[in-house]
């Protein structure tokens, strides 16, 4: 996509309206307009949604956000709910039950809860089965919505509700789960991790390819939340730079088996660069805490190297 | 022409779905509903009828994945027994509170534990209050004709609920017995297509299904829901006299067996209806004023009818072929008695639990039932109002 312009995409009709109930400075919210962006115009969707932020805050009975069809079952079958509206398409097209011009696109969102965690059968299946869908995670890292638990998606260290730090306890005590790489492991034909960088560029260019590859689809991003992660507002665009600076959140695609990095930083940034923006690493900042740093690094470098490895052998 | 053969209780719901041929059917394995799928897919693989099949990771998701098809705009159904309608529970209450008009076919199994495959009706009961139509069969025939008239009921404008067709696990399911067969063109005829109002995939008129809603108006929504379950009632016995016009075979809410002047009545679900029914045969034959009265439609619940039909009788014996765990009696024991009270019938009633987990019910334990409600009424015996048929002791 080389004429790619933020300005014009910007222009676009949004299929995410204002009014919604979500944060200021939300990520979600963020992720979830620049995927819809990617949808060509004319192309109908039915989006689908886990519960969680997004869906509460933004289908609040009589008033729903969203300019498309749209569908909220539960919290942990946003995959399987999808694939049901999708072979309905396929069923109601085999029988000439819809008109023969008319093009439906299947997104899912869901957050790092209703997807890592309570919705990863669901979301397998969905991906083994191969529907032509794409299941997009926002990713922030716990249970936003239900007051900042820890998830599967939590980074290590991190200070949430249920892995507070203490006296006895320096917060999240295991690494996150690398969700991206499990799901490029179902040999779907596309997956993708990205973020807010580069006036978006990557992620529109990836949600584009996940939407209009046949099949099951996959895209992972990073969205911060300012409530969990305790970041001023107007600094959520520093912060995602910085993960993918630091390597935290590498910018990466799975295409039909292919591994290749999208971004590789010229200098790799020492971890704290990004750790300390966020309030919910702050203890790890205190004297006698710098070893708590040190391996935070040394998991960031073995990730960093390994993705390296299956990029360089694709 | 109807057509006569000879086939399982499962055999005859597949052959409904094959003449029905759905838009959608998500399933998952479980004994003793795995043949339903497994059927399905078979006259899928032969070019006998062209469903959109999706062998789903697990119920939950086969429920999941049915409403997603369904809130799309097609017609939808899933099978399963036991522990799948149990994974599936937080499913069932939003397919009756987003209103979709799916079907289930229920193949009644017990619920763990301890783990068993065998018939009763707990997995059903324990759904009872989830906002479903529940139909229960006694044997394939009625499955195969409750079947077919599954989508009529459900899709009603009145009603808009999901519908289950329940049938005894193994006594039904598996048990081979003669049955009349509609032609599929009168099948089809009268289920005839889905036509829904609103759905997903309307080009130029989105919808949004799935709503969070704040206390000023979901409320109203769970009243709405419990209208249309109760606007059900009325339309079953419609579908029930359209179906009679195609097979012959007429249904009601239940059925009444030699009642009419009965002193002692045996209230049953299911297949043991059939040893009930022959019980009371052989009694009659001794003289004694005995019937039964076979419920079929569970779910919107009968409580005026049933009072209305026993308010004669000297005695009741509800037989419940689950036990609920609440200290006072079955499913089907509480809401009867409830249902008499309310409409003020004040007659002996004796809550008997029966085959669990598989456990025989045999004519000669309704003998005894029927002996133990007159020397009740006749000499004022003692009768424990809450107690089990066939426990080892």
């Amino acid at each position: 996509m080389a004429n790619y312009s933020l300005k014009e995409m910007m222009n676009k009709p949004e299929r995410l309206a204002p009014g919604h109930r979500m944060c200021a400075g939300c990520g979600a919210t963020i992720g979830v307009r620049a995927v819809l962006r990617a949808l060509h115009e004319g192309d109908q969707a039915v989006i689908g949604n886990a519960t969680g932020c997004m869906e509460v805050s933004s289908f609040m009975y009589p008033y729903t956000a969203w300019e498309d069809s749209y569908i909220h079952n539960a919290f942990e079958n946003a995959g399987a709910t999808l694939s049901g509206v999708e072979t309905a398409y396929r069923a109601l097209k085999k029988r000439g039950k819809l008109p023969e011009n008319v093009n439906y696109k299947f997104i899912t969102f869901g957050g790092d809860g209703g997807t890592y965690d309570i919705g990863f059968q669901s979301l397998s299946g969905a991906m083994e089965r191969g529907h032509d869908m794409v299941y997009v995670c926002y990713d922030n890292g716990a249970y936003m919505n239900t007051g900042i638990q820890r998830s599967s998606a939590t980074p290590m260290y991190a200070d949430t509700t249920t892995t507070p730090v203490g006296k006895q306890s320096n917060g999240k005590m295991q690494n996150r789960k690398d969700l991206a790489s499990i799901i490029a492991d179902h040999d779907v034909p596309y997956v993708a991790q990205t973020t807010f960088t580069n006036d978006f560029k990557d992620l529109h260019t990836k949600a584009e390819k996940a939407i209009y590859t046949e099949g099951a689809c996959f895209l992972n991003i990073m969205t911060p939340c300012p409530r969990g992660w305790r970041y001023e507002t107007s600094e959520i665009m520093k912060i995602c730079k910085l993960a993918v600076e630091t390597c935290y959140w590498p910018l990466y695609e799975v295409d039909h088996g292919k591994w290749t990095l999208s971004y590789e930083p010229k200098k790799k940034l020492p971890i704290e660069d990004f750790l300390k923006e966020q309030g919910r690493f702050k203890h790890l900042f205190k004297p006698g805490n710098e070893d708590l740093i040190a391996q935070f690094q040394a998991e960031v470098d073995r990730r960093w190297e390994d993705l390296q490895f299956k990029c360089s052998r694709s | 022409m109807a057509r006569k053969d000879r086939m399982s209780g499962n055999e005859a719901v597949s052959y409904a779905i094959r003449q029905i041929n759905p838009d959608v059917m998500p399933a998952f394995p479980i004994t003793p509903s795995t043949e339903i799928p497994q059927m399905v897919s078979t006259y899928i693989a032969n070019g006998e009828m062209d469903t959109e099949f999706i062998p789903v990771e697990s119920e939950h998701s086969s429920m999941s994945a049915t409403i997603g098809a369904q809130a799309a705009g097609a017609r939808s159904l899933t099978a399963t027994s036991s522990a799948g309608l149990a994974l599936m529970w937080e499913e069932l209450l939003l397919a009756a509170s987003n209103r979709m008009p799916l079907a289930l076919a229920l193949v009644n199994r017990t619920l763990s534990g301890p783990i068993n495959i065998n018939c009763d009706h707990s997995d059903g009961m324990g759904a009872r209050d989830t906002g479903w139509i529940q139909i229960y069969s006694e044997n394939n025939q009625e499955a195969y004709d409750n079947f077919v008239q599954a989508y009529p009921i459900a899709e009603h404008a009145d009603v808009h609920l999901p519908i289950m067709i329940c049938q005894d696990g193994f006594i039904t399911s598996h048990a081979v017995e003669n049955i009349e067969l509609l032609e599929d063109d009168v099948v089809k005829d009268f289920v005839g297509e889905y036509e829904p109002e609103e759905y997903l995939l309307n080009p130029g008129k989105p919808i949004a299904v799935g709503p969070y809603s704040v206390t000023n108006y979901a409320m109203e929504a769970k009243k709405n829901q419990e209208i249309a379950l109760e606007n059900a009632k009325e339309v079953i016995l419609e579908v029930a006299k359209k179906f009679e016009k195609i097979s012959g075979r007429s249904y009601g809410l239940f059925e009444e067996y030699k009642t009419e002047d009965a002193d002692y009545i045996m209230l049953i679900i299911g297949s043991a209806a059939g040893t009930a029914k022959q019980t009371v045969d052989d009694l009659r034959e001794q003289g004694k004023k005995v019937g039964v009265i076979k419920l079929r439609v569970f779910r919107p619940f009968p409580a005026k009818e049933l009072a209305e039909a026993l308010k004669n009788c000297k005695a009741v014996a509800i037989m419940d072929r689950c036990e609920s765990y609440n200290g006072n009696g079955g499913p089907l024991g509480s809401e009867v008695t409830a249902g008499l009270f309310r409409n003020k019938v004040m007659i002996e009633a004796v809550n008997y639990i029966y085959g669990l987990a598989g456990r025989d019910f045999t004519v000669e334990d309704a003998y005894e039932i029927f002996a133990d409600l007159e020397d009740m009424v006749v000499n004022g015996k003692e009768v424990e109002q809450y107690q089990y048929i066939r426990l080892r002791k």
